[in-house]
């Protein structure tokens, strides 16, 4: 458990900080990755597709 | 394929061919973020309600549990970093240039994170924020070089040059490392007598190091679950700037 | 051999022909000497006592000013391209140009370390030993300098990100090149600077050539 609380703020900041940062980090990841998912559905929709994707490999 | 592949590619180069890489790696995303999820919780709950106050550090070894595993995970992600670098260099993996570009930045804050952690328990410790110990000092230099070749990729515009010639820093970094931690320490011992603390002591008693281990776990996993999707990202990032190069060229041919 | 020396020749005749630019090098290196007493006060037991740190990092800074041209102005009207195709192996052309670049802007900077000394208030003996652990030390600033050029010959805003790359890189050389004036440790920094400039002044043409064949696929 936690004890006395000695330092609890410096612990607090240290677990908020990361937790914080790491959020960040991940929203930044799927942020990225659904907006390239989404420039291709309208290149898609526009019809520019690979030619392989015509026939599933 | 590959032309100088006689008949059947042998299993790895087949997993790794980005089109499979993408088929494959679709069904690792949902396991990997549960397990993330599952060892981050254990973790915590080892980390704040099932592990004792150390002799020695009272309750600021709770920030060794978030200390530590980004230490490690800033090492790691620079030697997955020159792994891939090989790769690129040797074997012209079309794989490997994505796994650097996208582990760069991943990189980069599991280090910020490792500094700014061990800067928030070298204040009680240590009576300062920033110490110029030999590891807090060594791990500033190992964020900048990260920042640098985050900063050499944003400079380049063809992406395949630039993964054969960020390779090249990559490796010169990592024959560096070595010798920067090497010469980091030696300046530190010029400077001051060794009496610092150092962070971890001879024997770890097993009611720390649970804790500590599920939470570099925990960490490793997250690192890993955001390695696949950056690299699926880009890849596909890819896909999309040929198409549409490839759609304005036809515009142009109309 | 003599296509080795025939370069060097034609970098530092170029050099020469441009005009000054060893100068301008040298001027900047003692501008940066003369403002730091205006920073930190001119008491001469303290500028004393950080002289050599100041001549090593006014070295450094230098160094870095004058990276850019190492591989650019031949990138750009194409030289590159034809040293490329040469009978000499890209390696050695590299070897030439860091030795080159090295008499162009190393040497006069070491010529001008008396002034920085006669400036910052230094004892004859600091003097000696800073002048020669630049003289160890500088040779691997100069390599790290052409890898870093050659990885960002073909980027319009290169002049910049080299610095940034190879800074961190270059760091246990000024470690141990200041460390060289340390009373105890002093003869063990010496030892780790000759190998350590041995090392990178060795390798860092294979690593730059390397770089500079990708750069112009």
């Amino acid at each position: 458990m936690i004890g006395d609380g000695a330092h609890i703020e410096f612990i607090a900041w240290a677990y908020v900080g990361v937790a914080v940062l790491t959020v960040a980090l991940v929203a930044y990841v799927v942020w990225d990755s659904v907006r390239v998912d989404a420039r291709l559905k309208a290149l898609d929709k526009a019809g520019i597709r690979r030619r392989s994707d015509e026939s599933k490999r | 394929m590959s032309v100088d592949t006689v008949k059947q590619p042998n299993w790895f180069s087949r997993l790794a061919h980005p089109g499979q890489f993408l088929a494959w790696s679709r069904y690792l995303i949902w396991p990997l973020a549960i397990a993330t999820g599952l060892s981050f919780a254990i973790g915590l709950w080892f980390a704040f309600f099932n592990s004792p106050e150390d002799y020695q550090m009272g309750d600021m070894v709770r920030v060794m549990y978030v200390h530590v595993p980004n230490a490690w995970l800033s090492q790691l992600v620079y030697g997955v970093m020159a792994v891939s670098a090989l790769g690129t260099l040797v074997w012209r993996h079309p794989l490997a240039d994505v796994a650097n570009k996208a582990a760069a930045p991943l990189g980069a804050v599991f280090t910020a994170l490792a500094l700014y952690t061990g800067s928030l328990w070298g204040r009680p410790t240590w009576g300062t924020f920033w110490e110029w110990d030999g590891r807090m000092t060594s791990t500033l230099v190992l964020l900048l070089i990260y920042l640098g070749i985050i900063a050499l990729w944003r400079a380049f515009d063809d992406q395949l040059k630039a993964g054969r010639i960020i390779a090249i820093v990559t490796l010169v970094g990592a024959l560096n490392i070595p010798v920067i931690k090497f010469s980091v320490d030696w300046w530190n011992t010029l400077h001051q007598p060794a009496s610092v603390f150092t962070k971890d002591g001879p024997k770890m008693p097993g009611s720390i190091l649970t804790p500590l281990l599920v939470m570099m776990l925990a960490f490793t996993l997250l690192f890993a679950l955001l390695q696949v999707v950056r690299m699926r990202t880009e890849i596909l990032r890819r896909r999309a700037e040929t198409l549409s190069r490839q759609a304005a060229l036809q515009g142009v041919a109309k | 051999m003599s296509a080795f020396r025939a370069l060097i020749g034609r970098d530092l005749k170029l050099a020469f022909r441009a005009g000054g630019e060893a100068l301008t090098l040298v001027l900047f290196f003692v501008m940066v000497a003369v403002i730091v007493p205006f920073a930190i006060g001119p008491d001469r037991p303290q500028l004393t006592r950080l002289a050599p740190g100041i001549v090593w990092i006014a070295a450094f800074l230098s160094m870095l000013l004058g990276l850019d041209r190492l591989f650019r102005n031949d990138d750009e009207d194409g030289s590159l391209t034809l040293l490329r195709h040469a009978g000499l192996p890209l390696e050695a052309v590299v070897a030439a140009k860091v030795i080159a670049h090295w008499l162009m802007t190393a040497l006069p900077l070491l010529l001008a370390t008396p002034v920085l000394a006669l400036l910052l208030s230094m004892s004859w003996a600091q003097w000696g030993q800073t002048v020669l652990a630049l003289l160890i030390g500088t040779p691997a600033l100069v390599s790290f300098g052409a890898l870093g050029a050659a990885v960002t010959v073909g980027l319009r805003r290169g002049g910049l990100i080299a610095p940034v790359l190879i800074l961190p890189l270059s760091i246990p050389i000024m470690i141990f090149g200041v460390g060289m004036m340390d009373p105890l440790a002093g003869s063990g920094a010496t030892l780790f600077l000759i190998a350590l400039s041995l090392v990178v002044t060795a390798f860092s043409p294979f690593a730059a050539a390397l770089a500079l064949r990708v750069a112009g696929e």
